[in-house]
């Protein structure tokens, strides 16, 4: 059989046990709107499996089922006992078809009008029309015994609904299994179905729901002896499950009636039942046929897998890892005992536990192709009822997941590609128009990242249309039309994981009936993940979903520090690099600050000593250093370890709760060996230092991205010592690396200090008031500035750190080579002015230029910033360089000025600022004005591709990096020699 | 019967009914010259000296973690706990393991002795002029012959959240 067919099979039959018990509590609580929204979905599933599987008597009875119940669940419909009696009705057929579809694969003939009939009479006008009981017509004689015990409850309410029932029929088929005088009699047909048949007819005549299952015993042409039997059976039945000997009465009253049908040879069911049931005969038809391999059949597809609970799995585990344990001793006991007889036993039980520990492992773990492998099909099916032409591209199927989690996200993830294929994907006239290719295309993409799984959704269709989800919003009244006012379109597209929130315009059997992304949501949640959402109207949408990897088991390398061993897991874990002082790659400290000089970069390091507090009880064998380099998101730093192991896969176990404020650790786990250790988490080790971005052009922009409010953009900074006073500062970006240097080898030469500094003389420019330090021993901290040819250092005291702060210039400086104070990391902090230390260390270092730029008096330059940090930092800077600057603070300044009748040879502009930005100012003055010529140029702290592309549109001759200073007086001297050149 | 002759009904904790002077069981634990007791149906196992992985930055009075049969269980050094002075150098802590919220601990303590079923007669609430500390974590007293053994309360004992004086 069908992969697909059995898996639905063993998910419905699940799902319709579940409905059972959940039907019958809602009609105890019918205001319950969790267990209605729950069962609305479980009967939707239903039916949307169905319909993918090309099973429409299924499906249509289920649509009418779900059409019912979905008027409930918006409230046009009140749970009423009619209501559940016609939906469990609806359940037993799909249940008996189903019961066919298992036992010979294919959707048994029959005809299910009448049932859904009266299920669309009910969903239109709330009543049960009167087809029901003739759709369902009980054997005549029975019939009028039923109404006879009708008095308040029916029998089938007062002894307990169908769980009795089917208990009781489960009782009487187990003894009549056993009497041979009853063999006969059903031989030739399946004894399940013939249970099913009886339970259903049994609870009829009870008044529980009408069915419409074949009779049971009517035809049968039993013996009276035969009968009696049977009814013994039944009577034994109902006293084993203690139903009141009144009831018990009353049912066998009903059973005894029915004497002369089941004593009968003819077809009673036609005759007793002359109601226009002709799928009756029909249906019974292959029932019939069924031989006793049917049975065999059945319960093979049963056994092809059994679902196990996952804590079963976890002791399994628990008792395998104690079992690897002991293997582990005992082969520790062998090694000492070389020749023993044990030795070949003990090879064998060895390699047993391996096995074992690998088989019960994998148990829990399976690639995500496994909750993948239906959608191809599913995708194809969908292409071809829809009309569209869809590719489905599958990236990381191999990543693993926990299962648990794995049957926790298959279903929503089924909804989601399905969904994306309904409602996202156009039909390809519609692409061809939008000028897309005809084939859309859906990506499904897993990976690992920092301990999580992230599985992306994406689509190239039409994306979310906005305006039909404000529309569906507010007829919806989920918020107000001022709110959505105030919205974002981020915020408003949130929407759709809202219960009942479908835009599709028609409800198909596909989807669209708003149970979709709510379940989708709600169950990613249940396991602490979480789904986040983007999509652009025209181009498409992305979904990605984020999973912790709590109960996954993950490769992670093992290291060994002050005597302690950590996991570090190896997804985070770049490259391991061994550092000893006298090697080429050596781990050079500035005071206290680690560093490491790795590819003509500087790494920061974390010493995992320090960081733990870790004191080492013996003291190194070594002085050689491991450095894990290890990165989080795009930032790199390296972990200082005494020993590096293997690495180990290892299952991650979280910390107790007293131990889950330490950030440092992600969690635990047992090693093979069976000692405990943690597992580091290397973001968590990076927020504990203290340290952002260093020298990652990559991370700055991230960085800068973030924190991209207007005018007070947070800088990496470098906080040092140097002289007395407050700490000094400068921005990260202009020191291009931090040197020490032995002090002896610092040279006088011409009334300057100067040191041999690859294979050059830098210049060394104390900060004021700095001690000559020339004569003294030990090592003195640098910061290196270079440009070009040029190197210069600035001798500093010590690095105290590197912090990320928003630079609010409070006081202008009075001294030369200050921009003025801030605070920084709640301290008064000198901003250091780099320009005019350069300047000292070269006399020409922007003089060296000034010849072969134009003359001084035409450079009117215009800079346009918000930032009061960066027009202090620049403006003098490009005031050395020969320009006469004019700073303003906004756009709308700078137009002032131009309407003022001001001239300039060149403007610079900053472009994100507060009102007017730098897009709009230079759109702005390209448009009309006398500064239309005048170049312009985007100066800006970060810049996308795309930004460039959007700032050439605006009109902006160049773009310069805010703290290029090189590249900018490159950039200003070349714009205006061509200015020059033109005129 | 008791109960007259005690004559201090009203005194008992809650947990132990005056009138009934009923046997309950505990396993008996020391630490330095003090006896402690804990109810014997709360402890899960007794283990001689284990080895146990330290945690860095964790409390003081977390000792660490072990490894029993394959599931983790976190070390409570009971001295720090209790605000009494470290085991002396070398001398090896016994385990008491308990189950708390879902997690399993090992309460560290000198020694483990035999299981007492101790008689509510014998039973006293702490004495107001109890150390405030011990206080905290202590049910009550029971008299014994020649020695007092003081209930400890595994709950409050592992209940970290709430402690003021947590650092």
């Amino acid at each position: 059989m069908d992969d697909l067919l059995s898996e639905f099979l063993t998910e419905t039959n699940e799902n319709l046990a579940v409905l059972d018990v959940e039907l019958v509590k809602l009609e105890q609580n019918p205001n319950d709107i969790d267990l209605l929204s729950n069962i609305f979905r479980l009967v939707h599933t239903v039916k949307g499996t169905c319909g993918f599987l090309g099973l429409p008597r299924l499906e249509s009875v289920a649509h009418a089922g779900e059409n019912v119940l979905g008027k409930v669940r918006d409230g046009e419909l009140e749970v009423t006992a009619q209501a559940v009696t016609l939906i469990l009705a609806c359940l037993d057929r799909i249940r008996s078809i189903m019961g066919d579809l298992e036992a010979s694969g294919t959707e048994p003939q029959g005809d299910d009008s009448e049932l859904i009939k009266s299920l669309n009479a009910f969903a239109d006008g709330g009543k049960v029309a009167a087809p029901v009981a003739a759709a369902a017509p009980a054997p005549a004689p029975a019939a009028p015994a039923a109404a006879e015990v009708k008095s308040g409850a029916s029998i089938y309410e007062q002894i307990g609904g169908m769980g009795t029932i089917d208990a009781v029929v489960e009782v009487m088929f187990n003894r009549i299994m056993g009497d041979l005088r009853l063999k006969a009699v059903f031989e030739g047909d399946s004894i399940d179905h013939v249970q099913g048949y009886m339970r259903d007819h049994l609870a009829q005549m009870c008044g529980g729901p009408a069915t419409t299952a074949p009779h049971p015993i009517a035809g049968r042409a039993m013996s009276d002896v035969q009968f009696d039997a049977l009814c013994g059976h039944l009577q034994a039945a109902l006293n084993t499950l203690e139903v009141p000997q009144q009831i018990a009465a009353m049912i066998m009253g009903m059973v005894y009636a029915l004497r002369e049908e089941a004593t009968g040879s003819a077809p009673a069911v036609v005759e007793a039942a002359p109601a226009p049931v002709e799928a009756k005969p029909v249906k019974a038809a292959p029932a019939k046929k069924e031989t006793a391999d049917a049975d065999t059949k059945e319960s093979a597809i049963a056994n092809q897998s059994i679902r196990v609970n996952v804590e079963l799995l976890e002791n399994l585990m628990t008792m395998v890892s104690e079992l690897v344990l002991t293997r582990n001793q005992v082969l520790q006991i062998l090694r000492k005992h070389k020749d023993s007889e044990f030795a070949a036993p003990l090879q064998r039980l060895n390699h047993v536990t391996s096995e074992l520990q690998e088989g019960v492992m994998k148990t829990r773990m399976q690639p995500i192709g496994n909750a993948w492998a239906k959608l191809p099909r599913i995708i194809r099916d969908l292409s071809h009822e829809l009309k569209k032409k869809i590719d489905l591209v599958m990236i990381g199927q191999e990543t693993e997941l926990d299962r648990q989690v794995l049957e926790m996200i298959k279903d929503p993830l089924t909804h989601m590609v399905r969904n994306s294929a309904d409602h996202a994907i156009e039909v390809p006239e519609e692409r061809r128009r939008a000028g897309k290719q005809e084939t859309g295309k859906i990506t499904l993409n897993a990976y690992h990242e920092g301990g999580h799984i992230i599985i992306e959704v994406v689509d190239d269709g039409k994306g979310l249309a906005l305006d039909k989800i404000k529309a569906k919003i507010l007829q919806n009244n989920l918020a107000t039309e001022g709110e959505l006012e105030s919205m974002s379109d981020q915020q408003i597209q949130q929407y759709i994981f809202k219960a009942g929130f479908s835009t599709a315009a028609k409800v198909t059997s596909v989807s669209g009936r708003g149970v979709g992304m709510d379940v989708v949501r709600t169950n990613i949640e249940k396991i602490g993940g979480t789904i986040e959402l983007r999509s652009v109207e025209g181009k498409g949408t992305t979904f990605s979903i984020k999973i912790p990897l709590t109960l996954a088991i993950v490769s992670a390398l093992v290291v060994e520090c002050a005597g302690e061993r950590f996991a570090i897991p190896q997804i985070s874990v770049v490259e391991l690099v061994r550092a000893s002082p006298t090697g080429e790659l050596k781990v050079e400290r500035i005071n206290d600050t680690p560093i490491l000089r790795l590819r003509n970069k500087l790494l920061p390091l974390v010493s995992l000593r320090e960081k733990l507090r870790l004191e080492a009880e013996t003291e190194r064998s070594s002085d050689d250093t491991f450095i894990v380099v290890t990165q989080v998101g795009t930032y790199q730093f390296g972990i200082m370890v005494d020993r590096v192991f293997d690495t180990e896969e290892i299952v991650v176990k979280p910390v107790a709760p007293i131990l889950r404020h330490i950030e440092v650790f992600s969690g635990n786990t047992i090693l093979g060996d069976g000692s405990v250790i943690m597992i580091l988490d290397p973001n968590g080790i990076a927020a504990a230092s203290g340290q952002i971005s260093m020298g990652d052009a990559d991370a700055a922009e991230k960085q800068a991205l973030r924190s991209r409010a207007h005018g007070d953009e947070a800088v990496p900074l470098l906080l040092f010592r140097a002289g007395q006073g407050a700490p000094k500062a400068v921005p990260l970006a202009l020191v291009a690396r931090l040197e020490e240097i032995e002090r002896n080898s610092i040279e006088h030469s011409n009334d300057r200090l100067v040191v041999q500094y690859r294979g050059q003389l830098m210049p060394l420019v104390p900060l004021e008031g700095y001690p000559d330090v020339s004569n003294k021993e030990g090592r003195q901290p640098v910061l290196v500035f270079s440009d070009r040819e040029h190197s210069m250092g600035l001798m500093v005291d010590e690095i105290v750190d590197i912090v990320e702060a928003k630079l609010n210039v409070d006081l202008a400086a009075e001294t030369p080579g200050r921009i003025g104070s801030a605070i920084i990391a709640g301290q008064a902090t000198d901003i250091i002015d780099t320009g005019f230390f350069l300047s000292q260390a070269f006399a020409d270092w922007f003089g060296s230029r000034r010849e072969d730029s134009v003359g001084a008096k035409s450079r009117r330059l215009l800079m346009v910033d918000d930032s009061a940090f960066f027009r202090n930092l620049l403006a003098p800077q490009l005031s050395a360089a020969g320009f006469s600057v004019t700073a303003v603070d906004s756009g709308d300044k700078a137009m002032e000025l131009a309407e003022a009748g001001e001239e300039f040879d060149l403007i610079i502009s900053d472009i994100e600022m507060p009102g007017m930005d730098g897009f709009a100012f230079c759109e702005a003055i390209k448009k009309s004005g006398h500064w239309q010529q005048t170049p312009i140029i985007a100066l800006s702290s970060h810049a996308s591709p795309k930004e460039l592309a959007k700032g050439r549109e605006a009109g902006f001759d160049d773009y310069v990096a805010k703290y290029d200073r090189e590249g900018l007086v490159h950039i200003l001297n070349e714009a205006l020699s061509e200015v020059r050149g033109a005129a | 019967m008791s109960g007259m002759k005690n004559g201090a009904g009203a005194d008992f904790g809650a947990a132990v009914s005056a009138n009934s002077g009923e046997q309950r069981d505990y396993v008996t634990m020391s630490i330095g010259d003090q006896m402690f007791g804990i109810p014997v149906l709360t402890v899960q196992d007794v283990l001689g000296p284990q080895n146990i992985a330290r945690v860095p930055l964790a409390p003081p009075e977390v000792a660490g973690s072990l490894n029993l049969r394959g599931r983790i269980v976190t070390a409570i050094d009971v001295r720090p706990r209790l605000g009494l002075p470290t085991r002396e150098g070398g001398k090896a802590a016994m385990s008491v393991v308990v189950e708390h919220d879902g997690e399993l601990y090992s309460l560290l303590v000198d020694s483990v002795g035999e299981v007492l079923s101790l008689n509510s007669r014998d039973y006293q609430r702490n004495p107001p002029t109890l150390n405030q500390r011990l206080r905290e974590f202590s049910d009550g007293i029971y008299r014994l012959n020649g020695s007092l053994l003081v209930v400890l309360n595994v709950g409050s004992l592992l209940d970290f959240g709430t402690r003021s004086d947590v650092a």
